[in-house]
């Protein structure tokens, strides 16, 4: 399997470097010039042919979301780059900052003056400090070279790229709580309708909010074109996409390909190597920690466009958002975890809901305290008190979560717990059991 | 308030990025803490004071956010990623040979003050999982043995520390 890497040209190349010049000798803000020339509305326009779906989790075409922002309110209009990455198992916009910041910057500005944004800020989660300090080294470059900042390559055109630190909160990730962060607050997200972002974001101003990858695309679509682009990957699922592969495969790591050209039993076999020696696969998250999980052996049926059926096993699902969602999950952020038959779902259950429990913002009660009874029941499971009826009381405290909460973070932390249950009973249902047998040495504790 | 000039320098121009001088509050507290190590009271009254805010509004920021921290943690922060993917490569006993190696438990600060452990939510390194922030720096695939050398390493440097102030009464 060949990747396709846009995005990923230059990382992990022998010799490039972060630093401005390297960019340019590699044709960087090219795209930018060119832009700069255009009429902004036609580069919107190129941006909703591309097709491009936002890569943060949502699968939002980008085109559409920017399409919303309200122009007439005479407010200045906002750009949040989100780069918090906080989905476990997604890890791409770390390696796009720290090897190749200015692509990044690049895209930035594009997606800037098409929009007529003045003021964009790059939300990069608290725990990348080196990113951070790449990133503002590489603006002040930019800055200095008048690519950034006042009247840029002398087109009367001013624009302002600032970095912003979170603190280590999973809800900054979620738009409008990154926003609440950056207006200084606890990242408690907004209730939408009124707050969309787009009419009502920072400073209750029209404000974009861009995944990294979805940023660096921008610059790849004014690039080839719209159309060009939409003839990458699969029809509504254009472009590529990175996956960021972890867990219990030979060759972990980020791989870019076309979305939707590469099954995920291609993704793990033919490109991470396959499973551990010895082991086989159990289940996978395909598209970050919150999606619902698949069991190896289970298939789907789905129906084509003639009206007739196919079945899919889960290594034929091709990587694609549409495939993914028919099959109960999610593309999500592109982070897949792998897990082999030494994991028992109790305790991946078990490590998934601390992580919930501990991330719920607080303010609504079926996330606040359903995250963290599911915590507690999965903790109580794997310390040795299991009860048959657990399996049951974990559903209901599930469902009692999603659809009534202010953002998604309610179904995020009910899907793994809903998904795992139903999916793997025998774990489940007779974990008393299990924990009196003897465990190989090759399992780890996860919780 | 005690503050390097140097920090305070950068606290006024963070404060110019924003067309609300609230929105500074994330940027001043990792500015102070990179400083002076956690954020006291007086941290929070000074921060809210220099933003036109209630202390109140400061406070809830801090309890909110993971990073910031109320009290003195060792001069060496271990930052052990617990979530799924670093669990699946044997993170809790990486963790559990940093507890042994410097005989603390989590979150306490050893008597010599250098060394803080904390077991933390997702790194977002998940490929190279295990992995471990120390300080600012990020160590990957840290098994149980790299934990053992890297231990090692900040007792050596500690031990250096510890002789040099002796050396100088």
């Amino acid at each position: 399997m060949q990747q396709r890497r846009i995005i990923f040209k230059h990382i992990d190349e022998p010799g490039y470097t972060n630093d401005l010049a390297c960019y340019q000798r590699n044709g960087g803000y090219d795209v930018l010039r060119k832009a700069v020339a255009r009429p902004p509305a036609e580069l919107i326009d190129e941006v909703k042919k591309s097709g491009v779906r936002g890569r943060g989790g949502a699968g939002f075409p980008a085109g559409v979301k920017w399409n919303l922002v309200d122009r007439k309110s005479g407010k200045p209009i906002y750009l949040v780059v989100n780069a918090d990455e906080s989905e476990p198992g997604t890890f791409k916009d770390r390696y796009i900052i720290h090897q190749d910041p200015h692509q990044l910057i690049e895209g930035t500005m594009i997606a800037c003056f098409a929009n007529n944004v003045k003021q964009a800020y790059i939300y990069i989660r608290g725990e990348m400090p080196e990113g951070a300090r790449i990133l503002e080294r590489a603006i002040a470059e930019a800055r200095a070279a008048n690519l950034v900042g006042p009247n840029i390559l002398g087109t009367g055109y001013s624009c302002e790229i600032y970095v912003h630190r979170g603190a280590g909160a999973y809800i900054c990730g979620e738009e409008t709580g990154l926003i609440e962060s950056l207006e200084g607050k606890r990242a408690n997200p907004r209730i939408k309708p009124p707050y969309f972002p787009a009419v009502l974001g920072l400073y209750q101003c029209p404000t974009i909010v861009n995944n990294v990858e979805t940023i660096c695309h921008v610059k790849h679509i004014i690039d080839m074109g719209g159309e060009a682009f939409a003839k990458i990957g699969t029809p509504n699922n254009t472009g590529t996409r990175i996956y960021c592969v972890s867990g219990h495969v030979q060759r972990p790591g980020y791989y870019e390909f076309e979305c939707g050209k590469i099954t995920l039993g291609q993704l793990l076999n033919d490109v991470c190597g396959g499973p551990r020696p010895g082991r086989a696969f159990k289940a996978v998250i395909p598209g970050g920690s919150s999606s619902k999980i698949l069991r190896f052996g289970e298939t789907f049926t789905l129906k084509n466009k003639d009206g007739s059926t196919r079945t899919l096993a889960v290594e034929d699902i091709p990587m694609d958002f549409d495939t993914l969602a028919a099959c109960g999950t999610m593309g999500g952020s592109g982070g897949v975890i792998v897990m082999d038959d030494t994991v028992n779902m109790v305790e991946a259950l078990a490590n998934i809901n601390a992580f919930y429990a501990h991330e719920s913002c607080g303010q609504c009660t079926p996330c606040r305290e359903g995250s963290l009874w599911m915590k507690r029941i999965t903790a109580r499971m794997v310390h040795g008190a299991a009860r048959a009826e657990d399996a049951a009381l974990l559903k209901s405290v599930a469902d009692q979560i999603p659809g009534r909460t202010i953002c998604a973070m309610g179904e995020a932390c009910a899907w793994p717990t809903q998904s795992y249950v139903e999916k793997f009973p025998e774990d489940f249902g007779n974990y008393y059991e299990t924990k009196k047998t003897p465990r190989g040495a090759d399992c780890v504790p996860l919780i | 308030m005690n503050l390097k000039p140097e920090t305070l320098k950068q606290i006024d121009e963070v404060i110019t990025h924003y067309a609300a001088k609230r929105s500074a509050t994330l940027p001043l507290l990792h500015l102070i803490q990179e400083d002076i190590g956690h954020i006291p009271d007086e941290a929070i009254e000074w921060v809210a004071a220099k933003l036109e805010l209630e202390p109140i509004n400061v406070y809830e920021v801090v309890t909110f956010y993971p990073m910031f921290k109320r009290k003195p943690v060792g001069r060496r922060h271990i930052k052990v990623c617990r979530t799924l993917s670093c669990a699946l490569m044997g993170s809790y006993k990486v963790c559990d040979t940093f507890k042994k190696e410097f005989g603390v438990e989590l979150d306490e600060v050893t008597p010599d003050g250098e060394v803080t452990i904390e077991f933390v939510e997702c790194l977002a390194s998940c490929g190279t999982a295990p992995v471990v922030m120390i300080n600012e720096t990020l160590h990957e695939n840290v098994d149980e043995q790299k934990a053992v050398d890297l231990a090692n390493e900040i007792k050596k440097e500690s031990g250096v520390r510890s002789q040099e102030s002796e050396a100088k009464p």
